[in-house]
C-alpha cells in the first residue's frame, strides 16, 4: 500500500510470504525447497481450506464417535455403499487418517512459519525502535517544526514520546518512538496457543477415560471398571485406579410440557443422589441435572438420558417367585413408547418376553399399542411370551436389550395394567405388571485435557484481538540545523500515523506540514 | 389472557415491521437507480475519512481537495439521496417496530426470547439490521439498503411462514446462562457475516466491472473496490474474534449440557467450518494472489457456510442441536 513505505519494518519481511528457492538437484536442496513450499503462508491458506472441505462429511455421513447406532442402521440399509464408506473412514472422519494428515501438516506449516517469524520479532524487537530512514520528510504526515534550540526541542520531544508511552530509543541526532508491539506478539499467541489447543485435546484423548451407565431408581453404582455398561480410555489413562466414589440414585422426576406449544418436551430434571466418596464414608444427598453435573475427584458425572423400567415379577408352574426386578426399557419415540426383554432363565423350561411400555398407552388402529405422552398417565404393559432355551448357557455374551428366539416358541400375547397379573397358557406359571421405575443414564468422565484447552482458547482469543485491533506505528524526530521533523510509518489494516504525528508536532511547537513536493512524489510510486 | 394479548402484540410489531420494510426497500430501490455517478461524493467522503489517502487516491490534483478548503455555498443535491434517506428512516422504524416484537415475544415467554427456531430467525433479523444502521450512523451506506433489506425480509418470512411456533418453556438442555452468551453472540455474529457477504459480493461486482455492461452502471452507484474491500475486512476482522468466543461458550456449555465441549455434531462441525472459512479470509488478504477477489469469495462462502449452518443444519441434519419447534 502506498501508505506504508517497507522501508521502516524491512526488519520484518514476513517469512510467510517469501519466495521459494528455486529447486536445485541435491536431496537436501530439494527437501529445503519442500519445506519452504509447505512453509508458505499460501500452503497454509490451502490446508486451511482443505481441512474445512474436510470436515464437510463428518457431518453428512453418519459418525461413529457420536451416534453409532445411526451408523449401524446405515451399514443396515446401504450394504455396499457402506464398504467404500468403511474404506474412506467416513464413518470416523475426525479420526481418520486423511483428515489427521490434513491437520497435522497445517500445524507443521504453521509451525515452520512460526519459529522463524517469531526469531526474527525477538531480534526485531531487541533492536527497535530503530534508526530514522534517510530522508524522513518524504513520508507522508510528515511535520516540520521550527526551533531555535534544535536540542532543546529534541529533548522535549523526548519527553512527549515518554509521556505518550512510547517506546523510545534516543541518540544525538534523533529520537525513535515505537507503539504497538503487541500487534505481532497476540499474533504469535494467537498461533502458539492453537497448537496448545491441540496438545490439549490430544492429551485430554490420550488421558482421558469415560463410562456409561444405566442406573434405575433405588440402584446404585461404584466405580470400577467393571460396573460400566460401557467403557473407553485412552491409552494412557490410569483405568486400574478410578476414584473410589460410590452413588445410589434415590429418586428421578421429570416434567413434561402439557400445553398445546411443544406438548410433550421435557422441561425439567431432577435426579435425587447420595453419593459416597469412598467406602465407609458417609454418603451425602445431592440434586443435579443437564447443565448441573456431579464434580467428585476431578471426575464429571453427567445427566444423559432417562427412560422407564417397568417392574416384573414372574412365577413359575408352582407359583414359587422365579424373576422380581424393574427392567430397563430403551425409549422408541418422543412419546416414551419403550421397547425391552425380559429374560427368566430360572424357571423350567426357561421364559423369555418381548416388551413394549407405554407411559400414556393408547390402541392405535394402524400402529398397534403406542404411547401417546411421555408422562406415565396411563401406562401400560404389552407382552408376547416365549418359552424353550435362552441360548444363555452358549457363554457367549448376549445383549441384555435382544431376544434370540431361535429355540423359543411363542406362546401368547398380552396387554397389561398396573398390578395385573397375567397367567401364561399351559400352566406355563405368571406374569405380574407390578409397576415402574425411572432410569438414568449417566455419563462419568475424566477429562484431564479440558482445562487446558480452555486456557488455550482464552489465550488465543486475547491473542488474536491484540493482533487484528494493534495499531502498529513508529515515529521519529530528527534535527536539522533550524528544525525537528516529526515523521512516522503504519503498519497493519486500518492504521495510520497522521494524528500521532500531528499530536507530537503540536506538543513540541507550532508546527508546519513538511512541504516537500519530491516527497509527495516518492509516497505515490 | 394476558400473555395471549402479548403474542398478538408480538406478532402484531413483527408484521408492521416487515411492511414498513417493504417501503423501505422500495424506497432504497429508487435510491440506487437514481444514482448515477457518485464519484465526487465518494471522493469528498474518503477525503474526509483519510485525508491523507487524497494525494494518493487522486494524484493530487487541485481541484478535487478544494470542496474541503472552501466548501461550495450550494451543495448540488445528490440524485437519489432524498429516497435514500426516506430509506433510512423507514429502516430505523422497521428497526424499532422489530425490536419491540423481539422483546414482547420474551416478555411473553418470560424468558430470552431464543428458545427455537422462530425466535432465533427474527432475532437474526433484527441483528442483520442493526448491523447496517449501527454502520449507518458513521457511514453512508444507503446504497447497501436495497441489497441487504431484501434478505432481512426474506429471513423475517420464512420466519413467520415456515418456523412460526407458539411460545413455550425451554427444554432442559437450554435452561442455562450460556443460552444467553453463546445465543447473542451468535446472533450478533450472524448479522455482521451477512453484511460483510453482502459487501464482499458487490465487491467483486465493482472490481474490474469494465467500461460498460450492467456491472458498470452498477459499479457507478456504489463505492468504489477498496472501499467496499476495506469495509468487508473491518467487519470481520472485529467479528472473528466474537465468532471464536461464542463457539467456545458453546463448548463450554455443551461439557455442562451433554458431558463433552467438543463432539463433532453437526452444528458443531459447521461451526468449526465457518471459522475456517473466516480464519482463511483474514490471512488471504495478506497473501499473495489471493487479495481482492478470491478473498472476496471467501467472506461470500463464510456467510453461506454460516447461513448453512443455521437453516440446513436445523431442518435437514439430527443431532443434539434439534430442538422441537425447530
Amino acid at each position: 500500500m502506498a501508505t506504508e513505505p517497507e522501508l521502516a519494518f524491512s526488519t520484518h519481511a514476513d517469512p510467510m510470504d517469501r519466495q521459494a528457492p528455486p529447486p536445485g538437484i541435491g536431496v537436501r536442496s530439494w527437501l529445503r525447497w519442500l519445506w519452504s513450499r509447505l512453509t508458505s503462508m499460501r500452503t497454509a491458506l490451502i490446508l486451511l481450506l482443505l481441512l474445512g472441505i474436510a470436515a464437510i462429511p463428518g457431518s453428512l455421513v453418519p459418525q461413529r464417535t457420536s451416534d453409532p447406532l445411526a451408523v449401524n442402521q446405515f451399514v443396515a440399509d446401504n450394504p455396499e455403499l457402506s464398504q467404500w464408506y468403511e474404506r474412506f473412514g467416513l464413518f470416523d472422519v475426525f479420526g481418520s487418517p486423511w483428515f489427521s494428515a490434513i491437520y497435522l501438516l497445517l500445524f507443521l506449516s504453521l509451525l515452520g512459519c512460526l519459529i522463524p517469524r517469531a526469531r526474527q520479532h525477538y531480534r526485531m524487537w531487541q533492536r527497535s525502535p530503530g534508526p530514522p530512514p534517510s530522508n524522513l520528510s518524504r513520508l507522508p504526515d510528515s511535520h516540520l517544526v521550527a526551533a531555535s534550540d534544535v536540542a532543546a526541542t529534541l529533548d522535549e520531544g523526548e519527553q512527549v514520546l515518554r509521556k505518550q508511552r512510547w517506546r523510545v530509543r534516543r541518540s544525538p541526532d534523533w529520537v525513535a518512538g515505537e507503539k504497538g508491539i503487541w500487534r505481532e506478539n497476540g499474533n504469535q499467541i494467537f498461533h502458539f496457543s492453537l497448537l496448545g489447543v491441540l496438545a490439549a485435546v490430544g492429551l485430554g484423548a490420550l488421558g482421558g477415560w469415560q463410562g456409561n451407565v444405566v442406573l434405575t431408581e433405588g440402584g446404585g453404582f461404584s466405580n470400577t471398571l467393571t460396573q460400566y455398561d460401557t467403557f473407553t480410555g485412552g491409552r494412557f489413562a490410569n483405568v486400574d485406579d478410578l476414584p473410589p466414589f460410590s452413588l445410589q440414585l434415590q429418586d428421578f422426576a421429570v416434567d413434561f410440557e402439557r400445553d398445546e406449544a411443544q406438548r410433550g418436551e421435557p422441561r425439567d430434571f431432577r435426579a435425587e443422589v447420595l453419593i459416597s466418596p469412598a467406602p465407609g464414608e458417609p454418603a451425602q444427598q445431592q440434586v443435579f441435572g443437564v447443565n448441573d453435573p456431579i464434580e467428585i475427584d476431578g471426575v464429571k458425572i453427567f445427566l444423559i438420558g432417562h427412560g422407564y423400567a417397568p417392574s416384573i415379577v414372574v412365577r413359575d408352574g408352582d407359583g414359587e417367585v422365579v424373576f422380581d426386578d424393574s427392567v430397563v426399557f430403551i425409549p422408541q419415540d418422543g412419546n416414551f413408547t419403550s421397547a425391552g426383554v425380559i429374560k427368566v432363565p430360572d424357571s423350567e423350561p426357561q421364559l423369555g418376553f418381548r416388551g413394549l411400555f407405554l407411559p400414556t398407552a393408547v390402541i392405535d388402529q394402524e400402529a398397534g399399542p403406542i404411547s401417546v405422552f411421555p408422562a406415565p398417565d396411563s401406562p401400560g404393559l404389552f407382552l408376547s411370551a416365549f418359552t424353550g432355551d435362552l441360548g444363555l448357557d452358549s457363554g457367549e455374551p448376549q445383549n441384555v436389550y435382544e431376544l434370540d428366539d431361535t429355540d423359543l416358541e411363542q406362546i401368547g400375547l398380552q396387554g397389561m395394567l398396573p398390578g395385573e397379573t397375567w397367567q401364561l397358557p399351559d400352566g406355563a406359571g405368571s406374569v405380574e405388571f407390578a409397576g415402574y421405575e425411572r432410569w438414568i443414564s449417566v455419563k462419568v468422565a475424566r477429562d484431564p485435557g479440558g482445562v487446558w484447552a480452555l486456557l488455550f482458547v482464552v489465550t488465543a482469543i486475547v491473542g488474536m484481538s491484540l493482533s487484528l485491533f494493534v495499531r502498529r506505528r513508529r515515529v521519529w524526530l530528527v534535527r536539522s540545523e533550524d528544525a525537528v521533523t516529526v515523521g512516522g510509518v503504519a503498519r497493519g489494516e486500518g492504521s495510520e500515523v497522521a494524528g500521532d504525528l500531528a499530536a507530537i508536532a503540536a506538543e513540541i511547537g507550532t508546527d508546519t506540514p513538511a512541504d516537500d513536493p519530491a516527497g509527495q512524489e516518492g509516497v505515490n510510486r | 389472557m394476558e400473555s395471549e394479548s402479548l403474542a398478538e402484540l408480538s406478532n402484531a410489531l413483527v408484521y408492521s415491521s416487515m411492511f414498513v420494510m417493504v417501503l423501505a426497500m422500495f424506497a432504497f430501490a429508487a435510491s440506487f437507480a437514481a444514482r448515477r455517478s457518485p464519484a465526487t461524493a465518494v471522493t469528498q467522503e474518503v477525503a474526509e475519512q483519510v485525508p491523507q489517502q487524497v494525494p494518493a487516491a487522486v494524484g493530487g490534483s487541485a481541484d478535487v481537495t478544494q470542496p474541503e478548503a472552501a466548501p461550495p455555498p450550494e451543495p448540488v443535491e445528490e440524485p437519489g439521496r432524498k429516497s435514500g434517506n426516506i430509506g433510512m428512516a423507514l429502516s430505523w422504524l422497521s428497526f424499532v417496530l422489530l425490536f419491540g416484537g423481539v422483546l414482547v415475544r420474551g416478555l411473553w415467554a418470560e424468558r430470552v426470547p431464543w428458545g427455537n427456531m422462530y425466535e432465533f430467525s427474527i432475532t437474526s433479523a433484527l441483528a442483520v439490521l442493526g448491523v447496517f444502521l449501527l454502520v449507518s450512523l458513521k457511514r453512508d451506506v444507503r446504497w447497501l439498503g436495497v441489497f441487504l433489506i431484501p434478505l432481512v425480509l426474506l429471513t423475517l418470512g420464512l420466519a413467520v411462514t415456515v418456523l412460526y411456533t407458539e411460545a413455550a418453556q425451554l427444554v432442559p438442555a437450554l435452561q442455562s446462562t450460556w443460552l444467553i452468551i453463546h445465543v447473542s453472540t451468535a446472533i450478533v455474529c450472524g448479522g455482521a457475516f451477512t453484511y460483510a457477504g453482502v459487501v464482499a459480493g458487490l465487491y467483486l461486482v465493482v472490481n474490474g466491472a469494465g467500461e460498460s455492461g450492467w456491472r458498470a452502471s452498477w459499479a457507478a452507484r456504489l463505492p468504489d473496490a477498496q472501499r467496499l474491500d476495506r469495509m468487508v475486512y473491518r467487519t470481520l476482522a472485529f467479528t472473528f474474534p466474537l465468532w471464536t468466543f461464542a463457539v467456545v461458550a458453546g463448548a463450554i456449555w455443551a461439557e455442562s449440557a451433554w458431558g463433552r465441549y467438543w463432539g463433532w455434531d453437526p452444528k458443531e462441525t459447521w461451526a468449526f467450518i465457518t471459522w475456517v472459512v473466516y480464519a482463511a479470509y483474514l490471512h488471504a488478504r495478506s497473501t499473495a494472489g489471493w487479495k481482492g477477489s478470491r478473498a472476496a469469495w471467501l467472506a461470500i462462502i463464510g456467510m453461506a457456510v454460516f447461513w448453512f449452518n443455521y437453516f440446513g443444519v436445523n431442518l435437514l441434519f439430527s443431532g443434539l442441536h434439534s430442538y422441537a419447534g425447530v
